[in-house]
């Protein structure tokens, strides 16, 4: 997907009920633009995110995909957040090792009263990806045609 | 395969001015599972809504995408119009098209894009989507209100008159909050302890609400319905039962060097204390720093004294376990630490004080009696000047970015009282802007400036240097006349920030409620939910949600009761459908899920299976659906993959993550 063939990365969003999605809409509804190339997907809580969605989202060709969870200390459901950091930690640190760089993962905590962060938090992932160009490591394995 | 109709909603133009909808529709008809699209102006209008409906039953529609404003803001809407029209409500998804893309985005073409995309992945995720059934719990008829000032008081007593029984929890020794601490006040000018203390008896007296003073929360479970709170009674080493508040233990006490808390450190107490005469209950607590019996082993004149014999050194806290449906935050604010400002000479000059030690100055039964005299040496002040917004508006880190409010209304109060009792006194203020909006405000503050001849400078002081002889010099400058002013004051008060209550980020932690980079705690909706948390079950009363005047202060206290009252009136809440639920035939009851479940939702059990015609017991996993609150930690610690979240499964969330990338 390209306009004016420029690239354009897939970047996936996961973003916790609560907090960050309620942030995002924030974002919105105080009209803070990003760049269109961010999607996000809703979870409950950040720790619902299973590595495996991660995986799979390099796999079918994403360029970078964040995580947005509530502050440490204010997890809806008290201690979500501590375990997706610490999965996380470990995701990103194997994801690196296996060529998907540091700089395509992310994790970030955003609250529902931070629409000014998801934006600016965006804006700056976006432009790292973009600086880092087109996911092929884990792209090119399969799923990718 | 389902039957799947998308609908397209316009938002008037707030979606249908960037996102080409007819193209949204004409797109998502080419998805697997879509036999309906179409868009609408408005989908959340009853109009709108009977569309959805007739689409269901005309085109026997097994689940619904709804391309519209976040589900934050219509989920429960459109579940609501899928259930009238015979779907379960569980079928429908929203795709967020407003917040998440024509409102963030300029360009149509790629906005368009997008929402396609997102349209496309609500459609992936619905296809998986299986009908679910809410379930119910009860609701505890008892409210907690954590903070007794006159908010934390209003909401009780609202909560109380409607017949529900309201317990309070108040940190300190009484209940009263700042509002206790006033002399006067603004824009009528009536006594505070005139009209709070009846207040204050009424709430003791009510046979509906329960105080609990010098106490704290320590410990919160549970959910909206059914909370558990577990509630730490500080040793008072006055049993209450017996203190027939005479008040001679505080008279005999030997040790009366400790700053009073009340009298911000401006007076002495004794180490058993009320911190005043008003104060409910009146039952005095030993303060067990300060207490010689406690330091040195000897004394104990308080309990020769005592003639009801109600002093108890050996008493000791107590924890009381109770069970609420709803929890009300009111737990008020603080004004600033003044030490990282120099440039007033806070800390240098006993005549330098803040407004709040002004307040008791001023009143009758504080450290000077109500006799306005400089704290140095005793003298009538001639000449005093006001600093507004002393930490407020502040752009760097030593104060707070947001306006006070009650600043500007208590300064002219302060100046007007001034002048009315001392009339030979001088009085300036510097101000930046002077904020009134507000029945009578305004009138308030002109009254000051026309009819009291107070001085309003606009401008900033830079310094305040205390002099040899006693008296302040006070820099600044004049930003109408563009000059710089030298004057000479006996005494400068300082109008300094509010902040919320220190324990507040603890009480937010408990409670999962979200708090701002400021402290203040987080309305569920910036304007139409102000009183609500958005956690269910806990609601914000008073200051502790932002700055406010007692008149905002009681107004937000009684909505905040109403919606308490209104969740105490229900017998029954549904619960969230949403939860965990592991495959039998996965699990091999590793033990791993209950480690990390936050509820406690997850025990084990023998169970026999049928695993392929092999009948044998195993020891499986078992999620209490009343209890799970759906979080999904449980999903991603199962090493066997085994545990699933219904409405967000691996399944449904890979198929939005395939739909995104594809
Ligand atoms: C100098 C000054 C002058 C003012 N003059 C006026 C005026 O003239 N007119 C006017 O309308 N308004 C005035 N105000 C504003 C007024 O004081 C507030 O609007 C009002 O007190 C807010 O009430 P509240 O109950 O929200 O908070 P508070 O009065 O702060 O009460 C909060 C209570 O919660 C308790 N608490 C805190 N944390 C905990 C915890 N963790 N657990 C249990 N309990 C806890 C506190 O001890 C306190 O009792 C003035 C304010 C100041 C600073
Ligand atoms: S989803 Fe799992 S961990 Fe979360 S509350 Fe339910 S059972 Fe507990
Ligand atoms: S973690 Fe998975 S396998 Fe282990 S007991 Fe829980 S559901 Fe069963």
């Amino acid at each position: 997907m390209s306009i004016n063939n420029e690239f354009r990365p897939k970047i996936v969003a996961f973003c916790c009920n609560w907090c960050s999605y309620a942030g995002a809409d924030l974002a919105g509804s105080s009209r803070l633009a990003y760049p269109a190339d961010v999607k996000i997907i809703r979870v409950p809580c950040s720790c619902r995110v299973n590595p495996m969605f991660i995986l799979r989202a390099f796999e079918k060709g994403a360029d970078g995909v964040i995580l947005c969870g509530c502050h440490p200390g204010d997890c809806h459901y008290s201690t979500g957040n501590y375990y997706a950091r610490r999965r996380m930690t470990l995701l990103f640190s194997m994801l690196d090792y296996m060529g998907v760089e540091n700089g395509r993962t992310r994790v970030e905590w955003v609250s529902a009263a931070e629409g000014v962060k998801f934006s600016t938090t965006m804006n700056e992932f976006v432009e790292k990806i973009r600086s880092l160009g087109e996911n092929v490591r884990l792209g090119d394995l399969r799923c990718k045609n | 395969m389902q039957r799947i109709g998308v609908f397209v909603c316009h938002c008037g133009s707030n979606i249908a001015a960037t996102v080409d909808v007819k193209k949204v529709v004409e797109m998502v008809l080419l998805e697997p599972g879509v036999v309906h699209a179409e868009d609408y102006q408005y989908m959340c209008s009853e109009a709108g809504q009977a569309k959805i409906g007739a689409a269901i039953a005309d085109k026997k529609l097994t689940g619904i995408v709804v391309c519209s404003c976040s589900p934050r803001m219509h989920e429960a809407t459109f579940r609501k119009c899928a259930e009238r029209y015979g779907l379960n409500p569980y079928m429908v998804e929203i795709a967020n098209i407003r917040e998440h893309c024509s409102w963030i985005h300029k360009d149509m073409q790629e906005a368009t894009e997008k929402a396609v995309i997102l349209a496309r992945a609500a459609i992936a995720k619905v296809n998986l989507n299986a009908p679910l059934q809410a379930g119910e719990s009860r609701v505890t008829k008892r409210a907690l209100v954590i903070g007794g000032g006159i908010a934390g008081i209003q909401t009780a007593l609202d909560i109380a008159d409607a017949g529900y029984e309201v317990d309070i929890v108040e940190k300190t020794p009484s209940i009263g909050g700042r509002m206790s601490q006033l002399d006067k006040t603004f824009p009528t000018l009536d006594c505070s302890a005139c009209i709070l203390t009846p207040k204050m008896v009424d709430a003791a007296g009510h046979p509906n609400i329960n105080i609990y003073t010098y106490s704290e929360v320590e410990k919160v479970s549970g959910f909206v319905g059914d909370f558990t709170v577990d509630i730490r009674k500080k040793a008072r080493s006055v049993d209450a039962t017996k203190c027939t508040g005479c008040g001679v233990c505080q008279e005999k006490c030997p040790s009366k060097k400790t700053p009073s808390e009340f009298n911000r450190g401006l007076g002495n107490r004794s180490a058993i204390y009320t911190p005043f005469a008003q104060a409910i209950p009146n039952v005095p607590v030993i303060d067990r720093e300060a207490c010689l019996k406690f330091k040195t082993g000897k004394c104990g004149v308080c309990e020769k004294v005592c003639q009801a014999g109600a002093i108890d050194y050996a008493q000791q806290d107590e924890i009381i376990t109770e069970k609420y449906g709803a929890i009300v935050v009111a737990t008020g604010f603080d004004t600033i630490k003044l030490d990282q400002y120099d440039e007033y000479a806070y800390n240098q000059s006993k005549d330098v004080i803040t407004s709040l030690e002004l307040e008791r100055i001023m009143n009758a039964a504080g450290p000077t009696k109500g006799h306005l005299e400089r704290l140095s040496d005793g003298k009538a002040p001639k000449e005093i000047v006001f600093v507004q917004c002393v930490g407020s508006r502040c752009s760097d880190d030593r104060g707070k970015p947001y306006c006070s409010k009650i600043c500007c209304m208590y300064t002219a109060k302060h100046a007007m009282l001034i002048r009315d009792k001392y009339p030979d006194v001088n009085v300036t203020v510097f101000y930046i802007d002077v904020r009134t909006p507000g029945k009578n405000f305004d009138e308030f503050y002109r009254r000051a400036v026309e009819e009291y001849g107070v001085n309003y400078i606009k401008g900033q002081v830079g310094k305040v240097a205390p002099q040899p002889d006693g008296s302040l010099l006070v820099q600044a400058s004049d930003l109408l006349d563009n000059k710089q002013i030298k004057m000479k004051a006996d005494m400068v008060v300082l109008a300094t920030a509010i902040e919320p209550n220190q324990g507040v980020r603890n009480i937010a932690t408990m409670l999962t409620a979200s708090i701002d980079t400021n402290n203040f705690l987080t309305e569920a909706h910036p304007k139409l939910r102000p009183v609500e948390s958005p956690t269910a079950g806990v609601f914000l009363s008073g200051v502790c949600q932002g700055p406010k005047d007692i008149p905002e202060t009681v107004a937000q206290a009684g909505a905040a009761a109403v919606k308490v009252i209104g969740l105490l009136a229900k017998d029954k809440l549904t619960t969230n459908p949403c939860t965990a639920k592991p495959d039998e035939l996965l699990c091999n009851g590793c033990g791993n899920c209950a480690k990390v479940c936050p509820y406690g939702a997850i025990t084990y059990e023998v169970r026999q299976v049928n695993d392929h015609g092999i009948r044998e017991d195993r020891r499986l996993a078992n999620v209490n659906s009343a209890l799970c609150q759906g979080c999904g930690a449980c999903t991603v610690t199962c090493p066997s993959g085994a545990m699933d979240l219904q409405g967000f499964s691996n399944r449904q969330l890979i198929a939005e993550v395939d739909a995104i990338c594809r």
